[in-house]
Formats: C-alpha cells, sequence, structure tokens
C-alpha cells in the first residue's frame, strides 16, 4: 500500500506500470484518474487544493486500509496533489490490484467515494470574477450508503 | 491545545492555527467559547450543520469529548478526489 500527497505533478503512465510491475500473481490492475475540468471554456484559472497534513495521510491509509480488509486485493496506490492547478492537470489518482477484476473496479470505486467525503482536502475555483470554495455535493454523502 | 482552521473558516478567523487555552470539556463547549471571543469566530461558527470537526486528526462530533485532546480541527465537509 502506498500513499502519497504531494504538491507536485505525477507521472501517469510511469506510476501505473511500476504499480503494476510490483505485483505478484495479479490478474487485474484497475486505475483511476481525476482532472481538473474547466468550467464553461476557458473561465477556471485555477483550483487550489488545500489540505490537513498529517490528517490526510492517516485517513488516506485508514480508507485504504478498509478496501484491503473488504475485498481481495494485491496492492492499492493513492496520490493526491495539492497548491494550485489548472484545467487539465491531473488531481489524484487510485490503483488497485487483485487476482480478479471484479475486486479491483469496486475497490477502486469504493476508494474514490469515501476519498471525496472522508479525506480531508478543500478544493477552491478560481475565476475573473474571483475564487469560491467548491461545496461538498449531497450526491457525493449519499454515494457512502450503498457500501453499507 | 491547538486549533486548526481549514478552507473557509479558516478564512473567516483570519488564521489558519492558534493555540487556545481552555476549560471546555466538548467540543461544542470550545465552539460556545470561541463564538463568545469575537464576531469573526462567531461568523465561522454560525451554522455547526455547515461544518466538521477533527479531534487529534480523527474525524469526530460536537460531543467528542476534549480531554486530553493535542488538536482540534474545524473544516467545510470535505471536497477531495
Amino acid at each position: 500500500m502506498r500513499i502519497k500527497v504531494q504538491k507536485a505533478p505525477f507521472d501517469l503512465g510511469g506510476e501505473v506500470n511500476a504499480f503494476t510491475a510490483r505485483q505478484n500473481n495479479m490478474g487485474a490492475v484497475v486505475t483511476f484518474t481525476g482532472i481538473v475540468r474547466d468550467l464553461e471554456a476557458g473561465r477556471l484559472e485555477a483550483m487550489e487544493i488545500e489540505h490537513y497534513p498529517g490528517m490526510t495521510e492517516k485517513a488516506l491509509g485508514q480508507i485504504a486500509r478498509d478496501a484491503t480488509d473488504r475485498w481481495s486485493l494485491g496492492d492499492v496506490l493513492i496520490i493526491h496533489r495539492f497548491g494550485r492547478l489548472t484545467p487539465q492537470d491531473m488531481i489524484m489518482m487510485v490503483a488497485t490490484s487483485a487476482p480478479h477484476r471484479a475486486d479491483a473496479f469496486q475497490a477502486a470505486d469504493f476508494l474514490m467515494d469515501y476519498l471525496k467525503s472522508r479525506a480531508p482536502f478543500w478544493k477552491k475555483e478560481v475565476t475573473d470574477a474571483g475564487a469560491d470554495w467548491v461545496e461538498a455535493r449531497q450526491a457525493d454523502e449519499a454515494a457512502l450508503d450503498r457500501w453499507g | 491545545m491547538d486549533v486548526l482552521y481549514f478552507a473557509w473558516v479558516r478564512e473567516r478567523i483570519g488564521e489558519p492555527r492558534e493555540h487556545v487555552e481552555t476549560g471546555a470539556r466538548t467540543v461544542r463547549e470550545l465552539v460556545e467559547e470561541l463564538r463568545g471571543r469575537e464576531d469573526r469566530y462567531a461568523a465561522a461558527f454560525a451554522d455547526l450543520d455547515a461544518l466538521r470537526v477533527a479531534v487529534d486528526q480523527e474525524l469526530a462530533d460536537f460531543d467528542a469529548p476534549l480531554k486530553n485532546v493535542r488538536e482540534v480541527a474545524f473544516f467545510p465537509p470535505m471536497t477531495g478526489g
């Protein structure tokens, strides 16, 4: 299990290849990547991501352990950036490996649901009209219910 | 104990962290104490439903006890991913 919280960009291909190379007899690797999306064409100047150093790493570690307890997984990788990002930048990624694809897919889905609402990150959208904190969506909180 | 603020809570209070000497027994009592200090705290803590709290870096509720606690953090619902 690896958790990285960093300001610097990450190399998605390099990370996935290195993750895959570390696995032993896993039939499936699933990855998800989150990318900064523009609001309307050209409006978003930046996405500023704040986090809670110390708690962030603990919370992500706990979410990864919960996934490992729940599904038959080989490994979990979570990378999440903070600081000032611009449209098309990669914000974060998760990778899971498992003997079979259903476990890898479900665990990645679970990681994303929990990471959105239970890891201490906050996003602020900066436009030429000013800056606003992104509000949590009710749907994101409700998404946790399906995991029981 | 250290009290930390994030996102718009930090902006309303005007600083990211401070040391607070308090006899508050629960998070809720700490909030009441801070609210009474200055308008900027009253503004930040106006609606507790809009806030989340972590006690020693674990999510908690407003009735959580503060005995032997080193760090309390207040912030809006998280928006990771």
